[in-house]
C-alpha cells in the first residue's frame, strides 16, 4: 500500500491524500491516496463502483471531497476552485460517457475547446485567425475525423464522438489529461490506434486513463494503480499489479 | 472586429429576412401617406399604429429568442424589462406635458399634484431630457438583468427554478408600480401624453415615424443578434444550452456568459417597451403581469425557437390573430385559442413556424430534383 510520503509533494504533479467522500452515507471514497509525477502516463483499474470516476470528479472540482488534500503542480488547492477554474489551471477530462456538442459540427467542438481566453468579449471580438483553423485541422487529423470536420457531432457513432473528446482534450492542450474509459465502444483495431494516440500524447503531457480493457492497458505499458472500495488496491508494473492475489480475487479473477 | 464572417452573420435567410421588413415597411408607410383614403389599399392611421405596436412586441420576442433560444435561458419575466423601457419613455412624454395638464401645473404631473405632492422625486429628476430618459431605457432593464443575472447565474439557477424567479421578478414589480407612493402613478400608470421632442404624438407624420422607427430598431436589433450568434460567442452560448457543465469543464466561466447574453437582452427589451408607450398612448402596472411574459415565450414557441426570425414571426402571426379574435365576437375566449395554439404547436410543430418552413422547403427541393444524376454506385 503506497500512502503517499508528504516529502514527494514537490515534484508530483497530482496529489491525492486521504480523499473521503460519501453520497448519502454510501462511502465512495474511502481515504483515497495517490501520487502522480509529471510527465507520467497512469492507468487505474478497478471494479465497478471502486471510485475511479469519483476521483476524476474531485480532481476536476465537479464534487468536493469530505476530507483529505488534493493538490496540482505541488501547491494550488484543487479543493477550493470551482470547475472552470481547474481546466483554465489545465486540467482536461474526457468523461465516461461521451459528452460532446451534438448540435455543433464536428470542427466547432475543437473550436470550443481550442486554448486561449476564454472571455465573452474575445469570443465576440477577437480576431479569428487562420492558425486556429490548423490548429483545429491537425487535432482532427489526429484522431481520423478531418473528413467528418464538418459533420454534426451528434451524428457520430460512439467511437467517434470518444475520438472527439480526445481531439478536444488535445486542442485544449492541457498540463494533466483526465481520460475516463477512452476505448469503450472501440473494435481492436481503434483501441489500437487509441493506445498509440495516448502513448504520442503522454511524450508531452501528463495522463491518467481508466480502463477496464485490460489487453487496452497492456498496449499502454505504463504503471498501474488498482482502486477498490474507494482506496489504492495495489499499484505497479502491470505484471506485479496483475499478479496480486487481491486484484485477482475483486477485480481479475471474476 | 468582429469574431464571425460577414457572410456567415447575414446569411441568405438574414438578408430576405431584412429586404421583407423593408419592404412591408416602405409599403406602410407609402399606403398611409400618399395613398388617399377613398382608396382601398390606403393604410389608416389607426392600423399604422396597431403594426407599430406588433414591431415592438416582435423586438421583446426576439430579445427572448436570444437567450432562450441560443442560450436556453427561459425567462418568464421579459415583460419587466419591456415596462421598465416604457415607463423610463413614459417619463420622458410626462414631462412632455409642462403646464398643459388638467391642473396646470408648473412642474408637477398631474397625478402628482392630485397626490399633493409638494415636489418632482428624485426618480424623476432628469426625465425632462430626451437624452436622458433614452439612455434610462436601456440602463434600468440593463442594470436589473445584469443585478438580477448575477446573483441566479452565480447560484447556478438554472432551467424551472430560473424561469420561476423571473416570474416573482416582475410579479413584485407588478405589486410596487401599483402603489400610489412609488411615484409612478400608481394603478393608472403614465398616460395623456402630448409631445416627443415638440412632435405631438397624436400627429399621423409622428405615428408614421414611430412606425418606422420600431422597424428600424427590429432590423438593428436582428443584425445585434446575429452578430452575437454568428461569432464565436454564439458557439459557446449554444454549448451552454447544450450541455451547461461540459462547458465547464472547457474552462468557461458560464455564468458571465450568460450574464452578457441577459443583459443585452433585457436592453433589447427595453428598447422595445419605449418605442411601444408612444404609440399606444398609456404605460400601467398591468405591463408587468406575469402573464404578458409567458405569451411573449408563446409567440417564440409558436414561430420557432432558436431562429430569431421566428420570434418575429411567431410575434406578428399570433399577435395578428389575436387582434382578429378580441375584436370579435369570439373576444372572451382569446386566451382559450392562445393556449389551444400553443398545444397545438408543441405537439405537432415542435420546431414552430419556422420549422414548418424548413420541412416544406426540404420537400419542394426533393421534388423540383427528382432527376437528378444517380448517385454512382460503390463496389459491383
Ligand atoms: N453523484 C453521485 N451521487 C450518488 N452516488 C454516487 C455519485 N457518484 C458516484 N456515486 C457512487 O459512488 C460509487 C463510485 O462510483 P464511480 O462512478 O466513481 O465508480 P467507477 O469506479 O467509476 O465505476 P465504473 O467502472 O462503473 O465506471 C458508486 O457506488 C456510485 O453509485
Ligand atoms: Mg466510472
Amino acid at each position: 500500500m503506497t500512502r503517499a510520503d508528504p516529502n514527494q509533494v514537490t515534484p508530483s504533479i497530482l496529489y491525492l491524500d486521504g480523499i473521503e467522500v460519501s453520497f448519502d452515507g454510501y462511502r465512495a471514497l474511502r481515504g483515497l491516496s495517490l501520487t502522480l509525477d509529471k510527465g507520467e502516463l497512469r492507468a487505474i483499474i478497478g471494479p465497478n463502483g471502486a471510485g475511479k470516476t469519483t476521483m476524476m470528479d474531485i480532481v476536476t472540482g465537479k464534487t468536493r471531497p469530505d476530507r483529505g488534500t488534493a493538490l496540482f503542480a505541488g501547491s494550488v488547492d484543487l479543493t477550493k476552485l470551482d470547475e472552470s477554474e481547474i481546466a483554465e489551471l489545465g486540467i482536461g477530462r474526457k468523461f465516461q460517457k461521451p459528452t460532446v456538442f451534438e448540435s455543433q459540427s464536428v470542427a466547432d467542438n475543437v473550436l470550443l475547446a481550442l486554448s486561449g481566453p476564454r472571455g465573452p468579449w474575445s469570443a465576440l471580438f477577437g480576431l479569428r485567425s487562420r492558425v486556429d483553423v490548423d490548429r483545429i485541422d491537425a487535432v482532427l487529423a489526429k484522431v481520423r475525423l478531418l473528413e467528418m470536420r464538418d459533420s454534426l457531432a451528434g451524428a457520430l457513432s460512439h467511437g467517434q464522438k470518444q475520438w472527439l473528446e480526445i481531439a478536444m482534450l488535445l486542442a485544449q492542450n492541457p498540463k494533466l489529461l483526465l481520460v475516463d474509459e477512452p476505448v469503450a465502444g472501440m473494435t481492436d483495431a481503434e483501441t489500437e490506434t487509441t493506445a498509440a494516440l495516448l502513448r504520442e500524447i503522454n511524450a508531452e503531457h501528463t495522463i491518467v486513463v481508466v480502463e477496464h480493457d485490460m489487453d487496452f492497458v497492456r498496449m499502454l505499458g505504463c504503471r498501474v494503480t488498482c482502486l477498490h472500495e474507494g482506496a489504492v488496491l495495489a499499484e505497479g508494473a502491470l505484471d506485479a499489479v496483475s499478479a496480486d492475489p487481491r486484484v485477482i480475487e475483486v477485480y481479475l479473477g471474476r | 472586429m468582429i469574431n464571425a464572417d460577414a457572410h456567415a452573420i447575414l446569411d441568405r435567410r438574414s438578408k430576405l429576412f431584412l429586404i421583407i421588413l423593408a419592404v412591408i415597411t416602405a409599403w406602410v408607410v407609402f399606403a398611409n401617406a400618399v395613398i388617399p383614403e377613398s382608396s382601398q389599399f390606403h393604410v389608416s392611421n389607426g392600423s399604422v399604429v396597431l403594426y407599430g405596436k406588433y414591431l415592438t412586441y416582435a423586438l421583446l420576442a426576439l430579445s427572448i429568442d436570444l437567450i432562450w433560444g441560443y442560450c436556453g435561458i427561459l425567462s418568464l419575466g421579459h415583460g419587466a424589462f419591456f415596462a421598465l423601457g416604457g415607463y423610463a419613455m413614459g417619463m420622458y412624454l410626462m414631462r412632455q406635458i409642462g403646464t398643459r395638464g388638467v391642473y396646470g401645473h408648473p412642474v408637477l404631473p398631474d397625478f402628482m399634484v392630485f397626490l399633493n405632492w409638494r415636489e418632482l422625486p428624485w426618480a424623476w429628476v432628469g426625465f425632462d431630457w430626451f437624452i436622458y430618459a433614452a439612455i434610462m431605457v436601456f440602463l434600468v432593464p440593463g442594470l436589473l438583468a445584469f443585478v438580477f443575472g448575477w446573483f441566479a447565474f452565480r447560484s447556478r439557477v438554472t432551467g424551472v427554478y430560473l424561469s420561476i424567479i423571473t416570474q416573482a421578478m416582475t410579479y413584485a414589480l407588478l405589486l410596487a408600480f401599483f402603489r400610489n407612493d412609488m411615484g409612478f402613478g400608481g394603478n393608472n400608470g403614465l398616460t395623456d401624453f402630448k409631445d416627443i421632442l415638440g412632435f405631438s404624438v397624436q400627429a399621423s407624420g409622428t405615428r408614421l415615424t414611430l412606425f418606422t422607427l420600431s422597424a428600424l430598431a427590429l432590423a438593428a436589433c436582428f443584425v445585434l443578434c446575429r452578430i452575437m450568434v454568428a461569432s464565436t460567442y454564439g458557439k459557446i452560448l449554444v454549448a451552454i444550452r447544450d450541455a451547461e457543465s461540459r462547458t465547464r469543464f472547457l474552462g468557461y466561466r458560464v455564468e458571465h456568459h450568460k450574464l452578457l447574453v441577459f443583459t443585452v437582452s433585457a436592453m433589447m427589451a427595453g428598447l422595445a417597451g419605449a418605442l411601444y408607450v408612444p404609440q399606444v398612448g398609456i404605460i400601467n402596472p398591468s405591463e408587468f403581469s406575469p402573464a404578458n411574459s409567458i405569451e411573449a415565450v408563446i409567440w417564440v414557441a409558436v414561430g420557432g425557437r432558436g431562429t430569431l426570425i421566428g420570434a418575429v414571426v411567431g410575434a406578428l402571426s399570433v399577435n395578428a390573430m389575436k387582434t382578429a379574435f378580441t375584436t370579435g365576437v369570439l373576444a372572451p375566449y382569446w386566451l382559450f385559442v392562445l393556449g389551444a395554439i400553443f398545444i397545438l404547436v408543441t405537439l405537432a410543430l415542435p420546431k414552430g413556424i419556422m420549422g414548418l418552413v424548413d420541412r416544406l422547403m426540404a420537400a419542394w427541393k426533393a421534388r423540383t430534383r427528382p432527376v437528378a444524376p444517380p448517385q454512382p454506385e460503390t463496389g459491383a
